[in-house]
């Protein structure tokens, strides 16, 4: 079984399991990459979700200027390409992480790119909860607090974790650009040591993993999301 | 004082091309604590914005509401902080016609939730919680998700849910337009149930004269945003004024598809239909043999009932009477002597005009 796999895929075991280059270094920083922004866009994009829905013209607190400047803030993150972004934003994240290229500096552009995007979901599944459940929470005199937490993301809680899914599985995606910054990763090993060396059998395992890891995701995904759900028999 | 003293609401919703929709349009009512008031009229009427306002679901634009003594809205402003109003809110329960219940927790959950700011640790919440849903015999269900509930189960959570915080006003949105007539008897006599062991007064709002007719012991009648008529139930239902309020008082459904089924349209000039509306303890004589006796018409009778008006047994009967105006107009006086609403009717059953 091992020879027959280092006779096809010989590349791909030269590269090894540790070391720069290894496979195992390669998962790791994929997977750290992943999680981290992960914590942090959703972070965002819950708050930036949740204001855009509290302050919209009919949400519980309506106020066109903060529903604004969030709008715009969304708008404008989401317009900006994910590659384009990794360069622009080179200076801030020297300031923030104090180095441009690398892992950790990753996480910044990778934020900042997914957090626009799940913020609009979160906005979606927010929206989609019953306007009549909000009202029958303030006629009990509930709080805004309560109404965000127990009304907003509990009843929405399995349409976020079916968005957050979609979101995770695009966030592997964005990683995978994240490359280019000398990041490391699954993707960055697709392309320099498989592509660029005319490796395929390198680019061609990486690629496998990549889709295993989006399968696992989305399983997962799943599996939460049914399990959550009590609106309909 | 009044429990809820509304003066000179309007609700008005703009629209496209500086259009507003008046949809309540300069309202006033009192309701007075224990009772038990029916708001009526067709959907679009504006009932529901009108009652919404009670609790500030809905902002007026213009007049001054003031329930338990608070003054929220004065001169179309809100004058009670939000914090405060959250506060208010809690003696104001209400319920509504999707039930509103929180789907991802459990029924006792649902209850527990109003009682976020009671001020009760946990053990407490959850017996206080238990008893409300014993009040309306859903304790076993408490573990249950809304969605394995039938709609009737729901509402009466959402009941217990309304009362977690012990209000002294709950206003029905539409409650039992969505339930079955058995449901929807459950639920008016668990109400009146409230309304006597909790003097809760209670505000109904429906389009369904039969839910008023049967706790409600004052009611108003909308259309247009506007109050036509209001009053005790049992006066508004003898002596209806508006021609609305005679429709949804006896023009009923079922009479017009009576008359409907008799194919009248060829009706002699000297022929009309009548509808007669009385309390069965008034009227002891056979008014129908002395109109013949004493003024010499014929009448027949096309449609006739009798219904418990908050357990008062009200008859309606639709007759035609032949004879010329002359009989007919002495007819309609004699009737009115004996204390019976008179009512000319149109051979399809809407009023005559």
């Amino acid at each position: 079984m091992i020879s027959w796999f280092s006779k096809y895929f010989p590349n791909v075991v030269q590269l090894g399991w540790s070391g720069d280059a290894g496979w195992g270094t390669s998962i790791f920083q994929t997977l750290f990459m992943t999680f981290w922004s992960a914590i942090f866009g959703g972070i965002l994009g819950i708050i930036f979700g949740v204001i855009l829905v509290l302050t919209n013209e009919d949400g519980i607190r309506p106020n066109k200027f903060w529903f604004n400047v969030c709008d715009k803030i969304v708008s404008i993150f989401r317009a900006v390409p994910f590659v384009i972004m990794l360069a622009f934003i080179a200076p801030v994240t020297q300031k923030i992480v104090g180095t441009q290229i690398g892992m950790k500096a990753a996480l910044i552009p990778l934020t900042l790119g997914v957090f626009p995007f799940y913020a609009r979901q979160v906005q979606v599944a927010l929206e989609s909860v019953d306007q009549g459940k909000i009202e029958a929470a303030q006629s009990l005199g509930a709080t805004v607090k309560d109404i965000i937490f127990d009304v907003y993301l509990s009843e929405s809680r399995s349409e976020l974790v079916r968005v957050s899914t979609v979101t995770i599985i695009s966030l592997i995606g964005l990683t995978a650009m994240a490359g280019a910054i000398g990041a490391g990763g699954l993707g960055n090993t697709a392309i320099a040591y498989g592509y660029n060396r005319f490796d395929n059998d390198v680019t061609l395992v990486a690629t496998v993993l990549v889709i295993i890891l989006i399968f696992i995701v989305q399983i997962v995904g799943d599996f939460f999301a049914k399990r959550l759900n009590h609106q309909s028999r | 004082m009044s429990i809820i003293d509304i003066k000179h609401v309007n609700v008005d919703f703009p629209e496209k091309e500086n259009k507003v929709v008046h949809a309540v349009h300069d309202v006033s009512l009192q309701v007075e604590k224990g009772d038990i008031y029916g708001i009526v009229g067709f959907s679009g009427a504006g009932k529901s914005t009108l009652v919404r306002t009670v609790n500030l679901l809905q902002k007026p634009t213009e007049g001054e509401i003031t329930v338990n003594g608070n003054t929220f809205i004065k001169a179309g402003k809100q004058v009670i902080s939000n914090k405060k109003l959250q506060v208010e809110r809690r003696k104001i329960g209400m319920i509504f016609q999707d039930f509103n219940l929180l789907n991802e927790v459990t029924v006792v959950e649902n209850v527990a939730f109003a009682l976020k700011h009671a001020g009760l640790n946990d053990e407490e919440l959850e017996k206080r919680s238990l008893e409300l849903l014993d009040l309306v015999d859903l304790k076993d269900k408490a573990n249950a998700y809304p969605v394995e509930l039938s709609g009737g189960q729901q509402q009466r959570v959402a009941i217990a849910r309304a009362l977690a915080n012990k209000p002294n006003i709950l206003i029905s949105d539409e409650a039992t337009s969505a339930l079955d007539p058995q449901n929807t008897q459950q639920i008016l006599d668990l109400l009146k149930k409230l309304n006597t062991k909790l003097n809760l007064t209670v505000i109904l709002i429906t389009h369904e004269m039969d839910a008023v007719k049967k706790i409600c012991d004052k009611v108003a009648v909308m259309e247009n945003g506007q109050i036509i008529e209001n009053g005790e139930l049992r006066q508004i239902f003898l002596h209806p004024k508006k021609a609305l309020t005679k429709r949804f008082v006896g023009g009923s459904l079922e009479t017009i598809n009576t008359l409907n089924s008799l194919h009248l349209d060829t009706l002699n000039k000297n022929e009309a239909i009548y509808q007669l509306v009385y309390s069965i303890a008034n009227v002891t004589k056979s008014i129908i043999i002395d109109l013949y006796k004493k003024i010499g018409v014929e009448v027949s009778m096309l449609y006739g009932n009798v219904e418990l008006l908050n357990d008062e047994p009200i008859g309606t009967l639709v007759v035609m009477v032949k004879g010329d105006q002359e009989k007919r107009t002495k007819t309609v006086r004699f009737l009115k002597q004996e204390e019976v609403t008179v009512t000319r009717l149109d051979e399809k059953g809407n009023p005559y005009d």
